[in-house]
């Protein structure tokens, strides 16, 4: 087996094309804002792209002109206010976005859908909603052994997923701790995807603790290996979540003019996430997360 | 006259003396979390408390700012994905209550957190759904925490995203959702709740301080309350004590 370990740029040129359907999944926690300023900085275009909470880096994808659909399930900035790209786009018309809209165990149910191989999922919900009306995706489908009446979405099969991790081997297989989101239904889901790491560890760190693996090398098409890749979200045991940044883009992408300043200053005016952070020297002091371990276990038969 | 409370330090308050020891609680970020917390503190130390980020059994050190606080993480009983916390928990009946919050909230307890106006060109983008939907089908009880004002409590909602005690006419029986819905809005004047026949949310508890008209004249409806309306304290010395010094110091959510 050969090493899939690549470069950030060059994760992004080989795996993410125009046109494709993207996610960048996690959950608050993990979410890879390097790998969405590496698209920006690519400039990727008529992007699909999907994930339960935009957050803010899919607020910056919208602004930069790289999105023309959001799939999505819950568009806020959580504990913060708005994301005012997002809600200029649906208010104003500018830029152009569609979007296509559940709830959050719809999407989850759409992303288990497409991890399972099949055509849709099963869920008892929406009865009485508009969500249905304002999506006419969710459907409904009668059991047949109950003759109940289920709601139903279809599967979400992305083009590319970008999911990140505490740690990899060299061929892809990552571990996860802290909240796991939908992490690994976005990534069986996929055609492609990319794991970013905090640390590339070797193989036998990941066989010494097999259950800690959320996704097998067999799914990955490349390993980045990015500390501090989530900044400003978090990675658990790594380093917080920069909550002040969170309530500074209230103020940011409020005036389209100071978001489009950011882009200039913190993605094209940096050449990679190691420069991004040569420039912020503080946020190791300030966020660097205490250590609280936990024992291993015993795997032995 | 100058009150030595806040209205949101009555509403999490009132919220935290609703649940009850070893009650397993869904819980939201803001006057939900405080009031999940405040019970833990006091009458409820056994209080599960599960969010939708996967955490379950959280004993969060420090005040979550948002649902995927990594402090809800450290020290929980289980981290389980996402897909587990809506299929095995939620879906599957395990949450006995769960709260929720919105732009605007019907005479049924149905709320909007979607659009104000017009889905298709909204006046205000709101964020959606989250989890809410599911919340209000699933949840064997759901608690609404709103302030009152004729816009959040308005005769027609702009769009229903989660539902109520009537959805279009319809009971939820007919539309074959298992938990109870919203049994109560907690609001910063007094408490509504919903009638077994109507549906309806009527007034039944009036705060310290304040008068039907007051409260009629900031709902949408035309409200019905209870013959007798019963009282509601207002927040124990120990109550504030907890909420202003160990639970919210930096009066994120406390305003």
């Amino acid at each position: 087996m050969h090493s899939k370990v690549v470069s950030m740029q060059e994760a992004v040129a080989a795996h993410v094309r125009d046109g494709d359907t993207v996610v960048i999944e996690g959950f608050t926690h993990l979410i890879c804002f390097a790998a969405g300023h590496e698209i920006i900085r690519q400039r990727r275009r008529d992007l699909t792209i999907a994930r339960l909470t935009p957050d803010l880096i899919y607020d910056q994808m919208i602004a930069a002109g790289c999105a023309r659909k959001l799939v999505f399930s819950w568009a806020g900035n959580p504990g913060a206010g708005s994301l005012h790209a997002f809600r200029r786009a649906v208010e104003k018309g500018t830029p152009k976005l569609e979007i296509e809209e559940y709830s959050h165990f719809g999407m989850v149910a759409r992303m288990s859908a497409g991890a399972a191989g099949l055509p849709f999922w099963t869920m008892r919900n929406y009865m009485g909603t508009d969500l249905p009306v304002a999506n006419p995706r969710i459907r409904t489908v009668t059991c047949p052994y109950t003759g109940e009446v289920l709601a139903t979405v279809p599967a979400l099969n992305p083009d590319v997923t970008v999911i990140h991790a505490q740690r990899a081997d060299q061929y892809g297989n990552a571990q996860v701790w802290g909240l796991l989101g939908v992490q690994k239904e976005a990534a069986f889901a996929s055609k492609r995807v990319i794991v970013v790491v905090e640390e590339l560890v070797d193989e036998s760190v990941i066989r010494a603790d097999p259950n800690r693996t959320l996704i097998p090398g067999m799914i990955v098409d490349a390993v980045v290996v990015e500390p501090w890749g989530c900044h400003p979200s978090y990675a658990q045991g790594y380093y917080d979540r920069d909550n002040d940044f969170y309530v500074a883009w209230e103020d940011i992408s409020r005036d389209p003019a100071k978001l489009q300043e950011y882009l200039e200053q913190w993605v094209y005016g940096v050449k990679d996430r190691a420069e991004y952070l040569a420039r912020q020297p503080d946020l190791k002091a300030r966020l660097t997360a205490k250590d609280q371990y936990c024992e291993g276990v015993n795997y032995g038969f | 006259m100058a009150s030595e409370y806040t209205p949101s330090e009555m509403m999490a308050a009132v919220a935290a003396r609703e649940l009850g020891n070893g009650e397993v609680v869904f819980v939201g970020i803001g006057l939900p979390n405080l009031a999940c917390n405040l019970a833990r503190a006091l009458q409820a130390p056994d209080l599960v408390l599960i969010y939708e980020s996967g955490a379950v059994g959280a004993v969060p050190e420090r005040l979550p700012v948002s649902i995927g606080d990594p402090s809800l993480v450290t020290g929980s009983l289980m981290i389980c994905s996402m897909a587990d916390v809506f299929q095995l928990f939620l879906q599957n009946g395990k949450i006995e209550v769960g709260f929720l919050g919105g732009a605007q909230v019907d005479r049924y307890g149905n709320i909007n957190t979607t659009v104000i106006g017009g889905y298709e060109k909204p006046k205000v983008r709101l964020p959606g759904s989250g989890g809410a939907a599911e919340i209000a089908v699933h949840a064997q009880r759901v608690l609404i925490i709103s302030r009152l004002n004729p816009r959040a409590f308005p005769a027609e909602l702009d769009f229903l995203t989660s539902p109520g005690q009537r959805c279009k006419g319809k009971t939820r029986q007919e539309l074959g959702m298992p938990g109870a819905g919203p049994v109560k809005v907690i609001t910063d004047k007094g408490i509504l709740e919903s009638d077994p026949e109507s549906g309806e949310m009527v007034l039944t508890a009036l705060y310290p301080g304040v008068t039907l008209e007051d409260v009629k004249a900031n709902v949408g409806w035309p409200l019905q309350s209870r013959a007798e309306l019963g009282a509601v304290a207002p927040p124990t010395g120990e109550e504030l004590r907890l909420l202003r010094e160990v639970l919210d110091p930096r009066k994120l959510f406390l305003g």
